[in-house]
């Protein structure tokens, strides 16, 4: 492993089973009647949220805190962000405190990459705007091999708003890294132009995504991010690309739903398809936690190759 | 080094009159399939299936980084697979080597997070000396005296193919 995690596209394919493995023995710290390990005692980790997060950033620091690390968490909307500070002087302001890791999240993509080439600390990108958000797709991959056992040869279906998912861009670049047949779909609004070149066959029939599929991905629709018209309403898009029981029967018998949260019900899934028996969309967040562990456990040690870093 | 085992399985009968509470937990890697023997020769014995597990200390380690060592990778961790309570358990630690004692301090701290064993002993197949820390083998297979320098390699044939003992100048 590299410094930091910035993103999957800086991971080999060794390195991402390393992480998969290790989060194997993390997961049963966790179903321990003392969930606590001594491994990162005294490292100081800062959670970075200039985005709202529940998920990824309770995940975080559960992980950190099963490791003994000490762990603080900036919450943007009460820190000087407010009074004009840029995100280079809140980092260097960070780092002179000395912590050892720093996990980010931003609005902006690349800002993980500006802080890693500032910092000393380690730098986890816990999502930086339409860019990466590594840590996901890791414990996705985690999820998917613990039902199908392995990932090279599965129709893996990803369903939704590709143009501002980050989940979309380091799934695609794990799953693919793997060995997965990857098929993307979305609204033609939606899908980034150029998104083949990651090795994703495309289309805007769900009907063709899902149609034998072992995985289907279902992707919010970040109406956030959204200030263009990219579709007429709502409900049309539930109707053209919402995944309902109906469509999940043209995938294969024992496929699996998963979903990386905030799920809009109604929008791009089925509350039916949600709580169904296919869904996985709780254990996505319970792996999270064993997936993080891992990745914080790897970053602690030291640089395979000092010089490349 | 069979010879060594079956005697080590008599001796805990020996000590312990009450078997039933008597549980094995092997230090990864080579500890676990040493564990599984002296289970396996004290069930032979005994008549009574004795609990055996297996501890993975990596996370216990007092030389991960940030210490001294910082530029080394993480070592690889594995599973601890303990699926029986050690509350009330006499637990006997198994490892191959015995030196510095530092990976036993590491599994004490780690069984512990699991419960509380009435005594914990240690089994070691070789105690080669050097000891930086005030710990001491219960039962040892057989003692070595080496010098700092020198490498104790077990080899076993469930993970190397063969039994045997090399040390390496």
């Amino acid at each position: 492993m590299k410094k930091d995690l910035l993103g999957i596209a800086d991971l080999t394919a060794d390195d991402i089973y390393r992480v998969l493995e290790t989060a194997e023995a993390m997961r049963e710290v966790g179903q321990r009647t003392i969930k606590k390990v001594p491994t990162l005692r005294g490292k100081t980790v800062v959670n970075l949220f200039y985005e709202p997060s529940t998920r990824t950033r309770t995940s975080f620091e559960i992980a950190e805190k099963r490791l003994s690390a000490d762990t603080l968490n900036v919450a943007v909307a009460a820190s000087s962000v407010l009074k004009g500070e840029t995100l280079v002087d809140t980092a260097m302001n960070i780092e002179a405190m000395a912590p050892d890791m720093i996990v980010l999240r931003h609005a902006s993509s690349g800002a993980c990459h500006l802080l890693s080439r500032i910092c000393k600390s380690r730098i986890i990108n816990a999502g930086d705007g339409m860019h990466e958000h590594p840590t996901q797709a890791l414990l996705d991959a985690f999820t998917i091999r613990e039902h199908k056992k392995t990932i090279e040869g599965l129709k893996i279906a990803i369903v939704g708003d590709l143009l501002h998912s980050r989940v979309l861009r380091s799934n695609a670049l794990l799953l693919t890294k793997l060995g997965a047949n990857l098929w993307v779909c979305g609204p033609p609004t939606l899908v980034p132009p150029g998104i083949e070149c990651l090795g994703v066959k495309v289309t805007t029939s769900v009907k063709e995504a899902v149609q034998d599929a072992d995985v289907i991905m279902m992707l919010r629709i970040q109406q956030e991010r959204m200030q263009g018209a990219f579709f007429p309403s709502l409900r049309e898009y539930f109707d053209v690309f919402g995944m309902t029981k109906e469509r999940v029967a043209l995938a294969k018998p024992d496929v699996i739903i998963m979903h990386p949260g905030p799920m809009n019900r109604g929008v791009e899934i089925a509350s039916d398809v949600a709580d169904g028996p296919y869904s996985v969309i709780l254990e996505q967040v319970a792996n999270g936690v064993a997936v993080r562990m891992a990745v914080l456990y790897l970053l602690a040690g030291g640089v395979e190759d000092e010089a490349a870093a | 080094m069979a010879r060594a085992l079956a005697r080590i399985a008599h001796e805990i009968l020996e000590r312990n009159s009450r078997i039933e509470d008597v549980a094995l937990v092997g230090i990864r890697t080579r500890g676990v399939p040493l564990a599984r023997r002296i289970a396996k020769t004290l069930n032979e014995i005994s008549n009574h299936e004795t609990p055996c597990g297996a501890l993975d200390i990596t996370l216990y380690r007092d030389d991960l980084s940030g210490n001294s060592s910082g530029d080394r990778p993480q070592p690889v961790i594995h599973k601890t697979e303990i699926d029986f309570s050690v509350d009330g358990k006499l637990v006997l630690l198994v490892d191959d080597v015995l030196y510095t004692g530092r990976t036993i301090r590491a599994a004490l701290d780690a069984l512990i997070d699991f419960g509380r064993p009435k005594a914990i002993q240690l089994i070691v197949l070789i105690d080669r000396g050097h000891r930086e820390l005030p710990i001491k083998a219960d039962y040892v297979g057989k003692n070595i005296p080496t010098s700092a320098t020198q490498q104790v390699q077990v080899h076993l044939a469930e993970i190397d193919g063969k039994d045997e003992v090399e040390v390496l100048p």
